[in-house]
């Protein structure tokens, strides 16, 4: 690479960068604005993030989310694990090509398709929408995502240790709980983290599957966002941008410990 | 490898997931399938059973009528609005991702040429974007496009523009929008292709008398193929049928399939027809959707944080 080069590379990638972050600083700095404008500053106030506290409708919303979030989350770290074993350890089985494709498409469908779809289902089976119809929404798409960060760390190493374990007399079971899920358990960690932020982040398919008295954040978000740009938003966009990056700073950082950079697969570090 | 005596943990862990998406995932399509033939009412919910029992006077004869109708299809393609929308959210998705592409390449290659220490730092910089909420990353750009926004106010503060320029509630904004939110999808397929190329090829090229230009259309760009397909999917398809930026960038010209989806859904309440466009938007992305699988586990192992 010639140093001429290389400048104009830096340079595309640090107008990147300014791209990819710049908007969320901005939406950050005027959260702390003291003036109702949003674009004009009026000196520092953190009393939008007041009037966000006293509003509690959308403190509700929080919590319905959180709690949203933490069960779809966990039973989609289950049957995602489940479904990575299924796919590179048990070998071949009956229907194989069809569940191969029913984890895989959740990840690119549309989430309006995927949205109709549930919906139109729990209506025909005629179950009651609210928050458990938007929990199984979440759990359908999130473990496909649980599913791939698993398969990855399950492809990654060597199966010579489980085998070893049941050669000397492991039961399967105790092989698995001993040896197979320590050394999935990073990839488990941030597969459940995914899931979480996915089932925090999602609109749409929340908006199809909900039912009275279940309004998720998002969904509050957008309807004051379809109102106009406010402060009190912005304090509350902040405050969920600074949990999932901490989130995401601490879950990485614990994931770095146990594993080690390798140039053949970058991804598995950061 | 198979264990031998686990055959019962193994088939449990193969059922249960592909139960709940058999149920969850697959059932719901064959539904959407369903209503999508029903005639549309006022009732709840808004549409005729397909399938009937119809009892004889004498409690006796019964009989299965079938009340398909294929007259939802035919709305969808006799009215322009839906040809419209289908066509020009193929257009928005393929000119996004093509920048998307621009935009996302050098990024990729200068993370992956970066030194060790500062690698992993830009790569954590690029996924953490893909963490952030994406309604309020899209939310961001409202701030900062519309007329009295930062844009303006920064254009007219150096002196480039004397009026504000409209770009919200245009295409142009969902063009920002959709580069902006899915250039982490770009960037990390290419990064993980460019990451594992052999740079002595490059210097071989070189010391041969080749030029660097001409040596990155001749070896990098064909080796960084699979990531190049692979993020232009990854960017294109899920950007066909997208609803939120649209609706909060675009304007009322602006026409997208999952957005026309939505407004059949929740404001004209028309669920058969919402159905029957559910249903050509999934079979027009089956096919991306199916190539798509072939590059999925090369690169998308790389994708975990």
């Amino acid at each position: 690479m010639t140093a001429r080069s290389s400048g104009t590379i830096i340079l595309a990638a640090t107008l990147g960068f300014a791209f990819l972050y710049l908007p969320i600083a901005l939406l950050v700095l005027y959260s702390f604005n003291a003036s109702r404008l949003v674009t004009v500053w009026g000196g520092f106030s953190t009393k939008w993030y007041a009037a966000m506290l006293e509003n509690q409708s959308l403190l509700d919303a929080a919590w319905v989310t959180i709690r949203v979030g933490a069960v779809s989350a966990t039973v989609a770290l289950v049957l995602g694990t489940m479904a990575a074993l299924a796919l590179v350890r048990y070998g071949r089985f009956r229907g194989r090509g069809l569940f191969v494709g029913m984890v895989s498409a959740p990840l690119v469908m549309p989430e309006v398709i995927t949205g109709l779809s549930l919906l139109l289902l729990f209506v025909a089976l005629e179950w009651a929408r609210g928050y458990w119809t938007i929990v199984i929404a979440h759990i359908t798409f999130s473990m496909a995502y649980v599913a791939v960060v698993v398969q990855a760390r399950l492809i990654s190493f060597d199966t010579a240790i489980e085998e070893a374990a049941q050669d000397l007399g492991a039961p399967p079971l105790r092989a698995f709980f001993e040896i197979t899920l320590p050394l999935i358990a990073p990839a488990m960690i941030a597969g459940w983290l995914l899931a979480f932020t996915l089932s925090l982040d999602d609109l749409v398919i929340a908006s199809f599957t909900t039912g009275p008295g279940a309004t998720t954040l998002p969904m509050k978000i957008y309807s004051s966002v379809r109102l106009g740009v406010t402060p009190e938003i912005n304090a509350v966009c902040t405050v969920l941008i600074g949990a999932v990056t901490m989130g995401v700073i601490i879950a990485s950082l614990s994931i770095k410990r146990e594993t080690y950079p390798d140039r053949r697969r970058p991804g598995m570090v950061s | 490898m198979q264990p031998k005596s686990g055959t019962k943990g193994r088939r449990i862990a193969i059922a249960i997931p592909y139960v709940w998406l058999a149920v969850f995932f697959l059932a719901p399509f064959l539904i959407v399938l369903k209503i999508s033939l029903s005639e549309p009412a006022v009732s709840i919910p808004p549409y005729l059973p397909l399938f009937e029992w119809t009892v004889g006077a004498d409690n006796e004869e019964r009989a299965l009528s079938f009340f398909a109708t294929a007259a939802n299809f035919a709305t969808l393609f006799a009215d322009g609005l839906y040809a419209n929308a289908l066509v020009s959210s193929l257009k928005i998705a393929a000119i996004a991702t093509i920048v998307a592409l621009i935009i996302g390449f050098p990024m990729a290659y200068a993370i992956a040429r970066a030194p060790d220490r500062f690698r992993h730092i830009l790569l954590f910089l690029v996924i953490l974007p893909f963490w952030t909420s994406f309604l309020i990353r899209v939310y961001a750009w409202i701030g900062i496009l519309k007329t009295e926004g930062f844009l303006n106010l920064a254009l007219r503060g150096v002196g480039v523009i004397d009026s504000p320029l409209t770009i919200l509630y245009t295409d142009v904004a969902v063009y920002i929008g959709i580069v902006y939110t899915y250039l982490p999808f770009m960037i990390l397929p290419i990064y993980a292709v460019l990451v594992r190329m052999d740079q002595s090829m490059i210097e071989a090229a070189i010391d041969l008398g080749c030029r660097p230009i001409r040596a990155f259309w001749l070896i990098t760009v064909p080796l960084a193929r699979p990531g190049i397909i692979a993020g232009c999917l990854l960017v294109f398809i899920p950007a066909v049928g997208e609803f939120v930026i649209p609706d909060l960038l675009g304007g009322s010209e602006t026409l997208m399939i999952g957005h026309t989806l939505w407004v059949e859904f929740f404001n004209n309440r028309d669920w058969p027809l919402a159905s029957a466009v559910a249903l050509v938007l999934l079979v027009l992305l089956l096919a991306p959707m199916v190539y798509l699988r072939r590059y999925q586990l090369r690169t998308w192992s790389f994708e975990k944080p």
